[in-house]
């Protein structure tokens, strides 16, 4: 999303992303119901929770991937499932995915994985591509690494072109599964710090499926947290203030790195 | 000093210390790349620095960073002072992470000569086939251990690998061989009638296909089938990591991998070739009691009378032969494939062509030897 040269935070009345009474799974079988929260446009936003809650499938409903059971997205003022597959597709077109594993295409190079969604959606010269391509590679620190094939590149030199490949269109709403799992701190840090500038330079609002602690407290000023045990959600708001705040005692086991008072030793793995 | 210039979008203004581009306008990838990529003419040579002014820049995303990337590249290369203070903050934290210098240099690979290249292009060659040999090797020597018990697989491996190998491949092995008998009839048929010989359909469709036709037919249906199939399964788990997983914990790959696979396709084969001899003998007989008038009892007794014992077990020697042979193509192909999606395709289809290619070929010296001994 283009940015003005003074950027400001949240300006419109409208979230950028309203989720309401949504409940998902798969078989019609929901893993979470009754999910509603709205996230800020310019908001760096969390979805927390411990392993098979339902972070990753609340992400694929949010992104088209998974029709929800029940409930609405609204992404600004338009219901996003309700509109017909073209215009969710073009709805969708605003928005930026990184999968877990990268998910590059494994037939083309770096570079041309970033230049695909260019060539088929702008219409851009080939020189305007490439040099996008290359800008957005440079961003995420592998600007020397463009012609490498993905099978020849490190998992995490994979999550960071894919990272690239999701802003190649300017997205407007990034999404984010996992970002900074199997990172070493020095580039965990860097990519956080990716995410914030994209934020403040291109207004970008970023949702995450995340549990990794300082990223989470480092960046977030907004989340959700989901409970395996209750299929729902149990506290809302910036990590920070949950920590602090939050008296649930699974929140604060997470928060705190602790195990919860009420899980015996031998059911925790 | 530079005489002031002006562009798209940008105007430079001398200062004190060098140049004042002032930006302004839209800044929008969209549009301003759509007549390529925006060019600085300004030579920046023997200037003192380079600043920059925004207060007339309106919204802007990759298309400013693209031109301020390479004026910060120009400039450095010039030893021009490159300063950002005047740019958006937003801007100047995005341009930080832009490193100048590429950080991680991709290994360059030197030019290859061509001798080079022969060279190991034969090398790998040599190696293949002692990896081929090895296969062969552990196979036999694993196989005798299991008379031993020392043999580590699955039964459950290999009874899958088995159904999958024999039951499941019945049908199209029938559909094919019914299908070659009747053809072989046809063709028989019209140079045997011209000299009245008619009943002759029966030895001839009976010696194709227990001598050649039944093992080939089946092979080539079982080569694209389950040696394919072994080969992508293998090299899917070689992206996987599967593999990895079995050498990181000890269990010999060839006792759960490819015995199993081996073993099963090996066993299988003869049946399906008794199957497919069966069955295509069946097919020339629909063919000539149906259209062409033969009697039934006349084209069976003439079947028996042509078919000596000997050339059915020539058939079966060659039939474990081709399994053995599909079976250790489609193995190795896969573990010898890349990691990637496509390396499974690739695997697949190596193993499908090697196989085909490789039971064709072995029929050719199995037919050149039976002649050399007057079989």
């Amino acid at each position: 999303m283009p940015s003005t040269s003074e950027p400001t935070a949240d300006t419109g009345t409208v979230p950028k992303l309203r989720v309401e009474g949504l409940s998902f799974g798969y078989g019609g079988k929901p893993i979470q119901h009754g999910i509603s929260f709205e996230v800020a446009t310019g908001s760096i936003f969390a979805i927390m929770g411990g392993s098979g809650c339902g972070k990753s499938t609340l992400m694929k409903a949010m992104i088209g991937l998974l029709r929800p059971i029940e409930g609405t997205i609204h992404v600004e003022s338009e219901d996003y499932w309700a509109a017909a597959d073209e215009r969710r597709a073009e709805i969708g077109r605003r928005f930026g995915v990184v999968f877990q594993s990268g998910a590059l295409w494994s037939s083309m190079s770096a570079e041309e994985n970033v230049a695909l969604p260019l060539r088929l959606f702008s219409p851009l010269p080939d020189a305007a591509i490439l040099a996008l391509a290359r800008l957005k590679l440079s961003m995420v620190g592998l600007g020397a690494l463009g012609a490498e094939m993905p099978a020849g590149l490190s998992g995490g030199m994979r999550r960071r072109v894919g990272i690239a490949r999701a802003l190649s269109l300017e997205p407007e709403v990034l999404f984010l599964d996992e970002p900074s799992a199997g990172l070493d701190p020095i580039s965990a840090k860097r990519l956080d710090d990716l995410i914030v500038e994209l934020r403040s330079g291109f207004g970008v609002t970023v949702v995450m499926v995340s549990h990794e602690l300082p990223s989470l407290l480092d960046i977030c000023d907004d989340g959700i947290f989901l409970d395996a045990e209750t299929g729902t959600s149990i506290a809302r708001g910036a990590p920070k203030a949950m920590r602090e705040t939050s008296t649930h005692p699974t929140v604060q086991a997470f928060m705190n790195r602790e195990r919860p008072p009420e899980t015996k030793p031998d059911e925790t793995r | 000093m530079t005489a002031p210039s002006t562009g798209d979008g940008w105007a430079a203004q001398a200062s004190d210390n060098g140049l004042v581009l002032v930006l302004s306008g839209d800044w929008i990838a969209a549009d301003r790349l759509k007549s390529g990529l925006p060019s600085i003419p300004l030579p920046l040579k023997s200037l003192g620095g380079i600043a920059f002014e925004t207060s007339g820049l309106g919204r802007w995303d990759s298309a400013l960073l693209i031109f301020l990337t390479d004026i910060r590249r120009h400039a450095r290369e010039n030893a021009v002072t490159f300063d950002a203070g005047g740019l958006p903050k937003a801007a100047v934290g995005l341009l930080a992470l832009i490193a100048e210098d590429a950080p991680e240099i991709p290994p360059k690979s030197a030019p290859v000569s061509l001798a080079a290249r022969t060279g190991g292009a034969v090398i790998a060659i040599g190696d293949e086939a002692l990896a081929i040999a090895a296969t062969i090797g552990e196979t036999v020597l694993r196989g005798l251990g299991m008379g031993t018990g020392r043999l580590r697989m699955r039964c459950a491996d290999l009874l899958t690998c088995a159904y999958d190998a024999g039951i499941a491949a019945l049908p199209i092995v029938i559909v094919v061989n019914v299908l070659v008998g009747g053809i072989l009839a046809f063709v028989g048929a019209v140079q045997l009638r011209k000299f009245g010989a008619d009943i002759f359909i029966a030895a001839l469709v009976g010696i194709a296909m227990v001598r050649e036709m039944a093992a080939l037919m089946t092979a080539i249906v079982m080569s694209g089938r389950t040696g394919g199939a072994y080969a992508a399964q293998i090299a899917a788990m070689l992206g996987n990591e599967e593999i990895d997983a079995l050498r990181a914990i000890g269990i010999p790959l060839h006792d759960y991998l490819i015995l199993p696979r081996i073993l099963a396709l090996t066993a299988t084969m003869p049946v399906l070739y008794l199957f497919g001899c069966a069955t295509g003998i069946f097919g020339g007989f629909a063919v000539s009691v149906a259209m062409l008038n033969l009697s039934p009892e006349a084209f069976l007794e003439q079947t028996r009378a042509s078919i000596p014992l000997s050339q059915l077990f020539f058939g079966l020697g060659k039939s474990v032969a081709f399994g053995l042979l599909i079976a250790i193509a489609g193995c190795r192909c896969g573990l010898k494939a890349g990691r990637g999606a496509a390396d499974v395709g690739t695997a697949a289809t190596d193993a499908v062509v090697i196989g085909i290619v490789g039971v064709i070929t072995l029929d050719a010296i199995f037919a050149m030897c039976a002649h050399a001994l007057d079989f």
